[in-house]
């Protein structure tokens, strides 16, 4: 039997008439929810990396915006470490800066230690202040390239902004059980309480291969069989705490 | 219920398994089988797309032109894909960012494919919803299998519960660190595969 052309393009026309009738309905039916969580995503992996929530501590969405609520965002300018204050923290959109030429700064590949090629013109850093308005928690947005993939995490400091609080990873492809235990709480916990920064200023702060020796404060514990993800961590981090990342901003901070 | 629609639904099921015997959609039984709970949702979607696609090709199967056969079953199942896709995202977020893609890729998942191009365009809507639904339960039945084995001895726990306690946890269990990559799951189906066809010996070739 031979399909006429007419019928051909009547059959093809009425079914994408349909599909897309049927995707429409669903994507805008769901879309509110969908945006929903992705918010509550976001603010969860900054409420962790904040010490505000436990690392698999289930929230609902209304305590969270009211835990984050409490958070303060500031947009900064990262070469010069000024803050934007007429800028709106949920517009900063780190991925879509980075597409964009006037968004972001190529970096020279001498001084691209962490594998980021690209610099975001802004970044929004999170401050957590206490009861008395002092500063309790610096949370600092890092991104860098690991073994297979680049991580993206959060780097906490106290508010003496020279000890770490809190190293956390959020979406990576590292090895699962080897790298990928960047992600876990109890491995990066030992990051906790150790110096950012040597005497002279300079990040310090790094995984060593084995055991911390006793008593360093620059020293971590390394990540077994993922040494070329913690060199990754170790240039991700002490990238971000230099000249080029938030170096700038932390000057203004003290 | 007729000979004909129970052969259907159970044929797929082990003795027609569409990853066993058949050998399609290994790319997502590698991928999302590391645990259970990713394993599940990717079961519930691929049966829900494999049970509609075969339902609606099957529905308009005397009207459609066969110069452009694939591409409207490539349009109807693209359509359930994002469907389902969009369910997932919107109540289950933190199961779809472990998915990721491989919801998306199950419109380039053979099996669908597959049983509406072989199945649903020459059969009725009953038997084609049968046949999906067991095209669908034998990929589940196969996943769950590696799927298990995978988290259990990958990482010590069922459903993300601790079954043994990991020595990294303090406790004594060793975990197979080659189960939780993609390579572990290719032996899990050699196995499962051997397996049938030890059981059923007149699909060994």
């Amino acid at each position: 039997m031979k399909d006429s052309i007419l019928k051909t393009f009547t059959v093809a026309t009425l079914l994408c008439i349909v599909c897309s009738v049927l995707v429409a309905m669903t994507a805008t039916g769901l879309k509110p929810n969908i945006e929903k969580n992705a918010l509550l995503d976001k603010q969860l992996n900054v409420l962790r990396a904040a010490g505000l929530a436990a690392g698999d501590e289930k929230i609902s969405a209304e305590r969270a915006s009211e835990l984050f609520g409490q958070i303060e965002q500031v947009v900064i300018d990262l070469a010069s470490g000024t803050t934007a204050a007429d800028a709106d923290p949920a517009k900063v959109d780190l991925a879509a800066q980075l597409k964009d030429p006037n968004g972001s700064v190529a970096l020279a590949a001498s001084d691209d230690t962490a594998g980021v090629k690209r610099l975001p013109n802004q970044m929004v850093v999170y401050l957590v202040r206490g009861a008395d308005g002092a500063l309790g928690k610096v949370v600092l947005p890092i991104y860098g390239q690991g073994l297979w993939s680049v991580m993206y995490g959060f780097l906490t400091l106290e508010g003496d902004l020279k000890t770490v609080a809190d190293l956390s990873f959020y979406d990576h492809g590292e090895t699962p059980g080897l790298g990928g235990e960047i992600s876990n709480p109890s491995k990066m916990e030992k990051w906790s309480g150790k110096s950012a920064f040597d005497e002279s200023g300079k990040p310090a702060v790094h995984f060593v291969k084995g055991t911390a020796a006793a008593g360093d404060p620059y020293q971590v514990d390394g990540l077994s069989g993922a040494t070329l993800t913690s060199n990754g961590v170790n240039r991700t981090v002490s990238f971000w705490l230099g000249e080029h990342g938030y170096g700038p901003y932390l000057a203004t901070l003290k | 219920m007729s000979s004909k629609l129970a052969k259907a639904l159970t044929e797929p099921i082990i003795k027609n398994n569409p990853v066993a015997i058949q050998v399609l959609g290994i790319c997502s039984a590698l991928a999302v089988t590391t645990k259970l709970q990713t394993t599940i949702t990717m079961c519930l979607a691929v049966t829900f797309v494999t049970v509609f696609s075969n339902l609606g090709v099957s529905l308009i199967r005397k009207v459609i032109p066969g110069s452009i056969r694939m591409i409207v079953e490539m349009t109807i199942i693209a359509t359930l894909v994002i469907v389902v896709d969009q369910i997932i995202k919107a109540y289950a977020y933190n199961i779809s960012k472990e998915l990721s893609v491989f919801v998306g890729l199950i419109i380039t998942n053979c099996i669908v494919m597959g049983r509406t191009e072989a199945f649903a365009m020459k059969n009725n809507p009953l038997e084609s919803v049968l046949d999906g639904l067991g095209n669908g339960l034998g990929y589940s039945l196969l996943l769950l299998v590696v799927g298990s084995v995978r988290e259990l001895f990958g990482s010590g726990t069922l459903f993300g519960i601790t079954i043994f306690k990991t020595v990294s946890d303090g406790g004594w269990y060793v975990p197979n660190g080659l189960l939780v990559l993609s390579p572990g799951a290719f032996f899990l189906i050699g196995a499962f595969i051997w397996c049938v066809k030890t059981w059923k010996k007149d699909l060994a070739e």
